[in-house]
């Protein structure tokens, strides 16, 4: 059935967003943005390939690609939490940063064999009718993101860590009040955010394309900042959102290999259109749910 | 942004080589101009990396055939040429450094090649892959492999081996030499097997794996058990495949190392000995007049196909490689596109007892019978 088809497909290519953009959401939490997910991305995607070719071991990769997405996280909250460099100017240039180090370093693992994850059904779930076929075959990264979600939903809103992060982002001087470093914390949160990018541009290497390609990502990590801000920075809402998008994507191939006649470049379009029209529709709305030193960044 | 620095570089590079060029453009002579002959290098350009893995690592190879064939030669190489003026220079500055023979091997860069040959009566401009229109300037010509051929003979072991009678093709966009490749996949195909059908799924891109990876999986999906594609990096495809214990035939290289099991067959490029033919017909003062002095297209008609077929896989039957074997005799006074050949409409396109020529062929705009999918529509 094409409906299913194609939620399968989102849930296959929604999962690298997912990361991502989980990884967005504890960033902005904490009041900062990192326009420069896509780096962190293609800095995972080629780290995790790289390391899964050289020890042939993909769960390694996985590992290398989280290390690689968060250094490049790390540069990003240096220059913006200590130095107090420009928000959006440093993100762009970190993003310009990963594309070019991943097409220099990575020229030697184009068209080379790496072991990566293969679809693994899950037993009982695998089996139900539908909703087997669309949750429960995939790679085991992707069942990754089904405990990452909650989990962070649960780290940020019911733990001291996540009221922490939460407050960096609302009202720092609080932090300070209490003898917090808000910029400590920030540069946690953005590390840790920047280690899941690279985890789902690992994941897009290693599980999904089982191939590394310089500009594999292919707007993913920007597609995940917007997602952020539409979820109105709510972990479970990302998820759906990542979905959302992953199903986009998907329609084109499902309705190709069906023999659908169709308009090729409107389709492709679909994603970016869908995100463009569900930011204006929610318009300032969204900007309410910013956390309070976000906004700043945003409304100025 | 890399095209922008590369073109600034090449820019500065052209105006170094500017005074030399000049002086070699004119013959010393008043007399006949014998272009190529006495060349002590070779220049070729290419549009890619020589490590891509695919079309400009096939060509690049080439080149180096070419200096092994002559070792008195000096082989001089260039990637990431773009496909415009800048290609001009860089010919220009290689035959500064005294190659009277370039190679131009992306489609892209026949109008610079053309534009060199004009300044330089005394050197050999060949392009591979285009078509000059009207008559080829006496130094000058195209060529280029029947690349459909090897497809065709795949399209048989694809008939043959699928089970569910479904084959599937991922391809980037819809360009001639791709149609003619799906369509001659589907004819090779239902020349063993009437009933067969070619799903075709485009990625809009050249290399986007992850694109790739929805494309297998969607048609995996639908039943399919033989995937083909035409893309610069293939592994995307061909890993889904093999892991989903469906069968591959490759394209552009011998990829069987990551499909042990389901490699069919494929068609690969092999461009080291029409490069030194052609290198060797330019040194001998012969160029002018002879095939090469035109748009020479070589296949099974004609001898040495560039685009040669990939080993056998183990899914590969003896039957089968009879009837591949019989259909290469064929093509050698044949084509595969002999007709009648109708279009999915069912409209015949090519007459009975009508074999096209390579240019109608390279203008092919339509699938034909037997393929599922419509061409992108703009």
């Amino acid at each position: 059935m094409l409906i299913v088809d194609v939620l399968t497909g989102g849930v296959r290519g929604g999962t690298a967003i997912m990361f991502a953009a989980l990884g967005e959401t504890l960033a902005e939490r904490a009041g900062v943005v990192n326009l420069g997910t896509e780096g962190c991305m293609l800095v995972g995607a080629l780290g995790g390939y790289a390391v899964a070719a050289e020890t042939g071991n993909p769960w390694l990769g996985l590992l290398a690609g989280a290390l690689a997405g968060a250094l490049l996280g790390l540069v990003h909250a240096v220059a913006v939490v200590w130095r107090r460099a420009d928000q959006f100017a440093t993100g762009l240039t970190l993003m310009f940063l990963g594309l070019g180090l991943t097409s220099l370093f990575g020229a030697a693992y184009v068209g080379k064999a790496a072991p990566g994850f293969d679809p693994v059904p899950l037993p009982v779930l695998g089996d139900i009718p539908v909703i087997g076929e669309i949750l429960f075959r995939h790679d085991p990264v992707t069942y990754l993101t089904f405990v990452a979600a909650p989990l962070l939903w649960f780290a940020l809103n019911r733990t001291k860590a996540g009221l922490l992060v939460r407050t960096a982002g609302e009202r720092a001087d609080v932090l300070h009040v209490h003898g917090y470093s808000p910029g400590l914390i920030r540069t946690v949160a953005v590390t840790a955010g920047a280690a899941l990018a690279g985890l789902g541009g690992a994941q897009l290497s290693t599980a999904y394309a089982h191939a590394w390609f310089e500009g594999m990502t292919a707007g993913r990590g920007f597609i995940a900042v917007a997602l952020v801000i539409f979820a109105a920075w709510r972990p479970l809402w990302v998820v759906a959102g990542s979905y959302l998008f992953g199903a986009a994507l998907a329609v084109a191939p499902a309705l190709q290999a069906r023999g659908q006649s169709l308009n090729q470049f409107a389709l492709d379009a679909l994603p970016f259109v869908i995100t463009l029209v569900i930011l204006a529709v929610l318009g300032r709305r969204t900007l309410r749910a910013a956390p309070e030193e976000l906004r700043r960044v945003f409304a100025r | 942004m890399r095209k922008i620095i590369t073109g600034a570089a090449l820019a500065v590079l052209a105006t170094a080589c500017s005074a030399n060029t000049a002086g070699t453009a004119t013959p010393a002579s008043g007399g006949t101009v014998v272009p190529g002959k006495g060349s002590t290098a070779v220049g070729f350009i290419f549009v890619g990396p020589k490590d891509d893995y695919g079309y400009n690592q096939a060509a690049y190879q080439g080149s180096q055939e070419v200096a092994k064939a002559f070792p008195n030669l000096k082989v001089i190489t260039a990637e990431n040429v773009p496909e415009d003026d800048n290609a001009a220079r860089v010919m220009n500055s290689m035959i500064a450094k005294g190659a009277k023979i370039v190679f131009a091997t992306s489609y892209g860069h026949l109008d610079a090649a053309l534009k060199v040959a004009a300044e330089h009566p005394d050197v050999v401009v060949v392009q591979q892959g285009n078509l000059i229109t009207g008559s080829a300037p006496p130094n000058a010509g195209t060529f280029f492999g029947t690349v459909y051929e090897p497809v065709y003979l795949a399209g048989i072991a694809a008939g043959r081996a699928t089970k569910t009678g479904k084959l599937g093709y991922v391809y980037a966009f819809p360009i001639s030499q791709t149609i003619d490749n799906i369509d001659a996949f589907e004819l090779g195909a239902r020349s063993v097997n009437p009933s067969v059908k070619t799903y075709a799924v485009n990625t809009s891109s050249w290399c986007d794996p992850a694109k790739q990876a929805e494309a297998a999986a969607n048609l995996l999906k639908q039943g399919v058990d033989v995937i083909t594609q035409h893309q610069d990096c293939t592994a995307t495809v061909i890993k889904a495949t093999e892991a989903a214990g469906a069968m591959t035939v490759g394209y552009h290289a011998d990829a069987s190392a990551i499909a042990p099991k389901g490699w069919l067959t494929g068609s690969q490029w092999n461009w080291g000995p029409l490069y030194s033919d052609i290198v060797r017909t330019a040194l001998g003062g012969t160029f002018t007049g002879s095939k090469y002095n035109g748009n020479f297209r070589v296949g099974y008609k004609t001898g040495d196909n560039p685009f040669v077929q990939s080993p056998y896989g183990p899914l590969v039957d003896d039957k089968t490689r009879r009837l591949i074997e019989a259909a290469k005799d064929t093509l050698k006074s044949g084509s595969p596109f002999a007709g009648p050949v109708r279009d999915q409409e069912g409209k015949v396109r090519i007459p009975d007892g009508t074999t096209p020529d390579y240019e109608t062929i390279e203008k092919i705009d339509y699938f034909v019978e037997g393929v599922v999918g419509s061409l992108p529509k703009s």
